[in-house]
């Protein structure tokens, strides 16, 4: 796979690793009936991990590395800055997104990682689109 | 396509259908008169769908189809593999059986089967990660 698929990958695998382990922690309170703080204001940090760290980085990754190639002028996988941009822009967003809960007045901050995931997802879907043809062996 | 993958895509396509059923009888709980443990399994729900569903599906295909381990052993350790597979599904049931008792009989012990629960879904978090960190190989 390419090296930007590769980055992705891991990364969603980390971002998998440590939103299973949130997820863990909720979970037990909730059967210890305990309600520690610092665990249910992690909380929006578990969905966005696993939401958009874990499988949204794991399908643009994935995508990135098996879609067609034919036909693609330039590069085998499309723009390589593009493809790059989408994977720091996703992952700033994440951590900003993941943050701002815990940061007094941190709304704006959350505001900001959303424009900055749609930009990351501008970036990947223009990167992508070309790579999706129909390979005339299918009928549906 | 090997046969753990075979069993994750099947399980996956019955939790879609277990998931999406669970939702409609919470939803139809209380205008149909439907018994309380249905209402109470709203975050069951959600987990059957994300965690059986969208993951399970992920971990089979990933098993299979990512890059080959090495020619001896191209998808790494079976037993790591089967351990996760066990841990993730063995989890999330015990969760779909218990976090609603828990919510409707608080002190009746079941609180403990949801701490057992969380166990086993984060070891197979880490399992699957460990198992495929060595075959996300750039080329």
């Amino acid at each position: 796979m390419p090296r930007v698929s590769a980055w992705f990958v891991r990364t969603a695998l980390g971002y998998l690793v440590v939103g299973f382990s949130l997820g863990a922690w909720l979970l037990a309170e909730k059967g210890l009936g305990s309600r520690t703080a610092l665990a249910w204001a992690l909380r929006p940090a578990h969905l966005e991990f696993l939401l958009i760290g874990w499988l949204v980085q794991l399908v643009m990754g994935v995508a990135l590395w098996i879609f067609p190639r034919f036909g693609v002028p330039r590069s085998a996988y499309g723009s390589a800055g593009l493809a790059w941009s989408a994977f720091v822009l996703l992952n700033a967003g994440v951590l900003l997104v993941s943050v701002a809960p815990l940061l007094p007045a941190g709304a704006p901050l959350a505001a900001l990682g959303r424009a900055i995931e749609i930009a990351a997802a501008a970036a990947f879907a223009v990167n992508l689109w070309g790579r999706v043809r129909p390979s005339g062996l299918s009928d549906i | 396509m090997p046969p753990l993958t075979r069993w994750y895509i099947k399980l996956a396509l019955l939790y879609l259908v277990a998931a999406l059923l669970g939702g409609a009888l919470a939803a139809a709980q209380r205008p149909l008169g439907l018994p309380a443990v249905w209402a109470a399994s709203g975050p069951t729900y959600i987990h059957l769908l994300v965690v059986g569903w969208i993951t399970g599906m992920i971990f089979g295909v990933a098993y299979w189809m990512f890059p080959k381990h090495s020619p001896e052993r191209p998808r790494g350790s079976n037993a790591l593999a089967i351990a996760t597979f066990a841990l993730l599904h063995g989890g999330l049931l015990l969760r779909a059986v218990a976090e609603p008792m828990h919510q409707l009989q608080p002190s009746s012990g079941w609180g403990a089967v949801l701490v057992a629960s969380a166990v086993a879904q984060w070891l197979a978090g880490l399992g699957f990660a460990v198992a495929m960190w060595p075959r996300v190989r750039e080329r």
